[in-house]
């Protein structure tokens, strides 16, 4: 009773533990290849593409109807206890330190890490992957490094559009529709956003993409055969990465929030 | 002959190799020689682990136990990276050609001599309309491997592992899926890559005419083991049981289903 009691817990904890291993191997692995091994430009640049530019759409929208709805919902309870035009400095700081990072992360892996998945597992039970440990390319170098060091690029650039974005458009629905006054809104939002809340955001960004790029390829590496294995994996791949980004969320504030502590100082 | 003079003579030696997968033994202690510029075709009944042998030629899977020498080099134990050596030595031909399915014909064939640094794309298009010409699919360049005949993918597949002109050459089924003409072309162009470069190829297939076709020596994998090593005359000749049924296409026994109440 007792012993199937622990093998039950313990076996889903080992494969856990297990899983943990394989993505810090396979991280560590492209580390060392991105600064021992010459990199693969062009599938750099079509990576760049693939993460940077094709999610402009989604980052835009994602960032412009937060900033919008944040906007909206700080006036409405601050606008009861006459601080209206404090509204800009709550809608920039928490963009900048949560709202941000974490939604531009989430819409992230649904567009790109499901899509790395899908392709790296599709290579992967159509033998791709062998023909090229054949053909003498080894995997990590050929399909990891070049989206690893793209997603590392591309996610702060993705996070400050989101960010911009979303303070541009709170601003506007704050001015035009709810009616605070524009120069106090600015003097607010400026006064009360520091540089270490834009680190901070960026920071968050740069981890989430490290998250996010290799958890997938992860997942793309290890499917299992056919068509059922690659969309397992790929939702596997989706769920594991957004969960990744949402709770190591709560521990980056915290340890971030020692070095970029939050607040008017 | 000691046997390490042996393993440094042949192009490839195999010794008491062993492979399981999950609960299964796959492998159960193969032992296996090939001589430089011979075609060995390695026959045996499908899922009775010929494909993974062969991978474990070129280090794709990695054995439970036992030793594998390519040229007197022995792969076990030898890093993913270094293995890269070994694999400019030996080319494989996959079962599904494994074509890489963004890449253009002409992309997949110069795809081995672009990461081994060639840049010209002159050089490059001169060596993939050679190859192609080899394999008589000259102005099919721009084709996507989508579009591509089961035939014509393996061509395409096998111009790409022999453009970096391998010693060694490793046919995974080389005719399964094909109809009697195209297969008849597949084992003509196996030929001709003898003839024409010299090359040590090993074959698996199921497919006799096949196997009788192009190769000197004949292995049959039987139960995880080499039950038999020869020439194909000595293999037509042979009184054996298991082959003789293998050869004219019997079914044993064991195979009935069990529950059939034939068995006790």
């Amino acid at each position: 009773m007792l012993v199937r009691f622990f093998n039950a817990l313990g076996r889903p904890l080992i494969r856990f533990v297990q899983y943990l291993g394989e993505v810090v191997v396979l991280g560590a692995d492209t580390f060392r290849s991105l600064f021992t091994h010459r990199l693969r430009w062009k599938l750099f640049l079509n990576q760049m593409v693939e993460i940077g530019l094709l999610s402009q759409l989604v980052v835009v929208i994602t960032g412009g109807f937060t900033g919008a709805v944040f906007s909206a919902q700080t006036y409405f309870q601050f606008h009861k206890i006459g601080m209206g035009s404090a509204v800009g400095a709550v809608v920039s700081v928490a963009l900048m330190r949560e709202l941000g990072p974490v939604l531009t992360a989430l819409m992230v892996t649904g567009r790109v890490g499901a899509a790395m998945s899908a392709e790296i597992g599709t290579m992967k039970v159509t033998e791709q992957i062998d023909a090229l440990r054949a053909l003498a390319v080894y995997p990590t170098d050929y399909l990891v490094v070049p989206r690893a060091l793209a997603m590392m690029v591309s996610m702060p650039l993705l996070v400050a559009e989101c960010i911009a974005v979303g303070i541009g458009v709170g601003y506007l629905v704050a001015i035009f529709l709810l009616e605070v006054n524009g120069t106090y809104y600015m003097a607010n939002m400026v006064r009360w956003t520091r540089n270490r809340d834009i680190i901070m955001g960026l920071s968050k960004a740069f981890c989430f993409g490290i998250l996010i790029v290799f958890i997938s390829c992860h997942k793309g590496l290890t499917a299992r055969e056919g068509a059922v294995g690659v969309g397992r994996a790929t939702t596997e791949a989706v769920v594991n990465a957004s969960l990744a980004v949402l709770i190591s969320n709560f521990f980056l504030t915290m340890t971030l929030n020692i070095i970029y502590p939050a607040g008017y100082q | 002959m000691s046997a390490q003079d042996s393993r440094n003579g042949s192009m490839i030696a195999v010794q008491g190799l062993i492979k399981r997968i999950g609960q299964q033994e796959i492998l159960r202690g193969v032992d296996l020689e090939v001589a430089r510029g011979e075609t060995l075709a390695i026959i045996g009944r499908s899922g009775g682990g010929k494909s993974v042998l062969l991978k474990h030629l070129i280090g794709l899977m990695k054995p439970d136990a036992g030793e594998i020498w390519i040229e007197g080099q022995n792969i076990i134990g030898m890093s993913e990276r270094n293995l890269a050596s070994i694999r400019q030595k030996v080319g494989i031909l996959f079962q599904g050609a494994a074509l890489f399915d963004s890449m253009t014909v002409a992309e997949n064939i110069a795809f081995p001599l672009r990461e081994a640094g060639e840049r010209d794309p002159k050089v490059l298009r001169k060596k993939v309309s050679e190859m192609l010409e080899v394999m008589e699919l000259s102005g099919e360049e721009e084709k996507m491997p989508v579009n591509l005949s089961g035939g014509m993918k393996k061509r395409v597949g096998l111009a790409r592992s022999i453009i970096r002109q391998p010693s060694c050459i490793l046919y995974d089924e080389p005719t399964s899926g094909l109809d009697p003409v195209v297969s008849d072309s597949i084992n003509r162009l196996i030929r001709r890559l003898q003839r024409r470069f010299g090359v040590t190829s090993i074959i698996v297939t199921h497919d006799m005419k096949n196997a009788f076709d192009v190769a000197d020596q004949i292995a049959y994998l039987h139960q995880g083991r080499i039950h038999f090593h020869g020439t194909p005359d000595q293999l037509r000749q042979s009184a054996d049981k298991l082959l003789q049924d293998f050869l004219l296409g019997r079914s044993e026994e064991q195979l009935t289903p069990k529950g059939f109440g034939v068995e006790s």
